[in-house]
């Protein structure tokens, strides 16, 4: 590991003033100390900003919950209101990673980790995420793992989050601290971006800034739920394509719906047509059915993902089923 | 050549390792440990003489650990980016200056004498570097040293109170819990704190029902599994760690599911 001075900051300003562009804010490291000793990351300064007072769950003006960009992912997951409110965002977060990585992963955090493509960790690799202009080794290269949507000839790496996946669903605005003192807010769904020209950068965040806050839309789906995660293995492994379904359903008629997809692009992948097809219609297979063709249409895969296709519409199907039948 | 094989527990045979049998490190373990005679022997059948080495990580307590502390050196000739933090472990609060790079992991194990806390992949893949932080399991190897002030860490060297193993190490003790014992403190620490987090109602990805949940959790062996999945075992030992925790877990006296063979299956065995 390269060294770096470190820095615990007890307040937002002397963190933000703190800041350089060779500078990392340090959560709960789950990510980015792994990625400084695999030489991936490489910040001159650290930044420790677990001391600050954003780790509390209270009630916006959106009617829903706000988490605290700073509160573990384990407590969030078992917070009382966000397991009542919100199981869909507890059942992806608990799926993730493991009980000690829970523990010490933050919100924030979770929402800035990186990639996992093989490509990007394997500094004698060429990865244009890493390092920009040496091109991408997944592309004519080992991309089973890898997008099927949205992605560019500079970059087919995707995200590797739980919880955003959740999040693109439910719904919810992102609170950063700009370094000038003032804030400013990111739907999430405008949070992540795709790869296009640039695949260094994940996220829309400026140089500097410090996510404080996720602010949670109204909840909706507390009845209709299920965070389906289909793996190499059943816990512990990163998803090869996860769902994330929540619906409202009155009468058997679908009165409102969230649907996005993990493991499949470069950001949690919303998807809006299948959304916007079974609103108002009946929960029903047939239905569930078109709304997966629909959502898996615009797929172009690679030689070795293919099988995301299928398996991608499968999964949607039954995360929807799940989530109708669930009786808790 | 080991001293015994594990026979299935349907064999009603039984002829135990009498105290003759033992090296005498093994005889002054088990002095140490209050057991003689009857007491002895019952032990004994529940063990594996080889497994006296965990008992033994025991007796390291806090002043055999501060002995050995006063050592070590105080610091490396040369640190970059010196820190200096106050680690309080197992009680004990030691003052560092650490090169800002240091994994809690390193300072335990290089600085601290704290061997117990096992570096198996240093990536947060395998667990085996599993401590308890204020209460909660975390992974040791992904904790920057420099972070630690003020927190309160417990390393499996600090389960033991006054000498007695802490119930969860006698379980993996009596239901063999490992075969290396490389993961064991990984999985020790792990086990320890899930208890806590199944007292206060803590779910987890398999808990069916996420909005109403109670505190005093009985975990079911699915539970168990999906909750004890960041401690990986190579040897795959996974079988009797889940015994060892069900028992803890459960307060119920649970059998092994093993015991020593006879001289006579033994015989039996070789001529086969």
């Amino acid at each position: 590991m390269r060294p770096f001075t470190y820095t615990a900051s007890t307040n937002k300003e002397a963190a933000l003033r703190a800041f350089t562009t060779t500078s990392h804010y340090l959560g709960g490291g789950t990510n980015l100390v792994d990625l400084m000793k695999e030489d991936v990351a490489r910040p001159d300064q650290l930044i420790d900003v677990n001391n600050l007072e954003y780790n509390e769950i209270v009630k916006n003006d959106k009617g829903g919950f706000t988490l605290g960009a700073l509160l573990s992912n384990a407590a969030t997951a078992n917070n009382k209101d966000v397991r009542q409110n919100y199981p869909l965002l507890s059942m992806a977060m608990l799926s993730a990673a493991t009980a000690q990585i829970r523990n010490m992963a933050t919100n924030g955090g979770n929402l800035l980790q990186r990639t996992r493509c093989p490509y990007f960790f394997e500094t004698s690799m060429p990865c244009n995420k890493r390092a920009p202009g040496s091109g991408c080794g997944a592309l004519k290269g080992m991309n089973a793992t890898h997008a099927i949507f949205g992605y560019s000839q500079k970059c087919i790496a995707t995200n590797p989050s739980d919880m955003c996946v959740a999040l693109a669903a439910i719904g919810a605005t992102v609170e950063v601290q700009k370094q000038d003192g003032s804030s400013r807010m990111i739907d999430f769904n405008d949070f992540h971006r795709l790869p296009e020209d640039q695949p260094e950068k994940d996220n829309t965040l400026n140089q500097g800034e410090l996510i404080t806050a996720i602010h949670l839309n109204e909840p909706a789906f507390s009845d209709h739920y299920y965070y389906l995660k289909i793996r190499e293995r059943s816990s512990y492994a990163f998803a090869l394509i996860s769902v994330a379904a929540g619906m409202q359903i009155k009468n058997g008629t679908i009165s409102k719906i969230g649907l996005a997809m993990g493991g499949v692009a470069h950001k949690p992948w919303k998807l809006t047509e299948a959304e916007a097809f079974l609103t108002g219609k009946s929960a029903s297979q047939a239905n569930f059915e078109e709304a997966a063709m629909i959502a898996m249409k615009a797929a172009k895969p690679f030689e070795a993902n293919k099988y995301k296709v299928d398996m991608g519409e499968k999964a949607i199907v039954r995360a929807l089923t799940q989530a109708y039948e669930r009786k808790y | 050549m080991p001293k015994s094989i594990f026979m299935k527990k349907s064999d009603k045979s039984q002829q135990v390792n009498t105290p003759d049998e033992l090296t005498a490190d093994e005889n002054i373990i088990l002095d140490a440990m209050g057991l003689s005679a009857s007491s002895r022997r019952k032990f004994l059948r529940q063990v594996s003489t080889g497994s006296l080495g965990i008992y033994a990580s025991s007796f390291f307590s806090s002043e055999v650990f501060a002995q050995t502390v006063q050592d070590l050196p105080e610091q490396a000739q040369i640190l970059l980016n010196e820190i200096k933090v106050n680690l309080r472990v197992n009680n004990m609060v030691k003052p560092l200056a650490i090169d800002s790079r240091m994994s809690l992991l390193d300072a335990l194990r290089e600085r601290l004498a704290l061997t117990g806390t096992k570096k198996g992949c240093d990536h947060g893949q395998c667990g085996a570097c599993t401590v308890i932080i204020d209460g909660k399991r975390k992974l040791s190897c992904l904790t920057l040293a420099a972070t630690c002030e003020g927190k309160e860490i417990t390393t499996v060297e600090g389960l033991a109170k006054n000498g007695e193993m802490h119930d969860m190490q006698k379980a993996f003790v009596k239901h063999d819990g490992f075969q290396c014992g490389y993961c064991t403190p990984g999985q020790i620490c792990s086990s320890v704190a899930l208890l806590e987090e199944a007292k206060n109602g803590e779910a987890s990805y398999v808990t069916e029902d996420l909005k109403n949940i109670k505190s005093g959790l009985k975990l079911s062996e699915e539970e168990i599994r999906e909750r004890m999945s960041g401690n990986i075992c190579r040897c795959g030992a996974y079988n009797n760690i889940v015994q060892a925790f069900k028992e803890v877990h459960s307060g119920d006296d649970v059998m092994p599911t093993w015991e020593f063979a006879t001289a006579e299956q033994m015989k039996k065995a070789k001529n086969a």
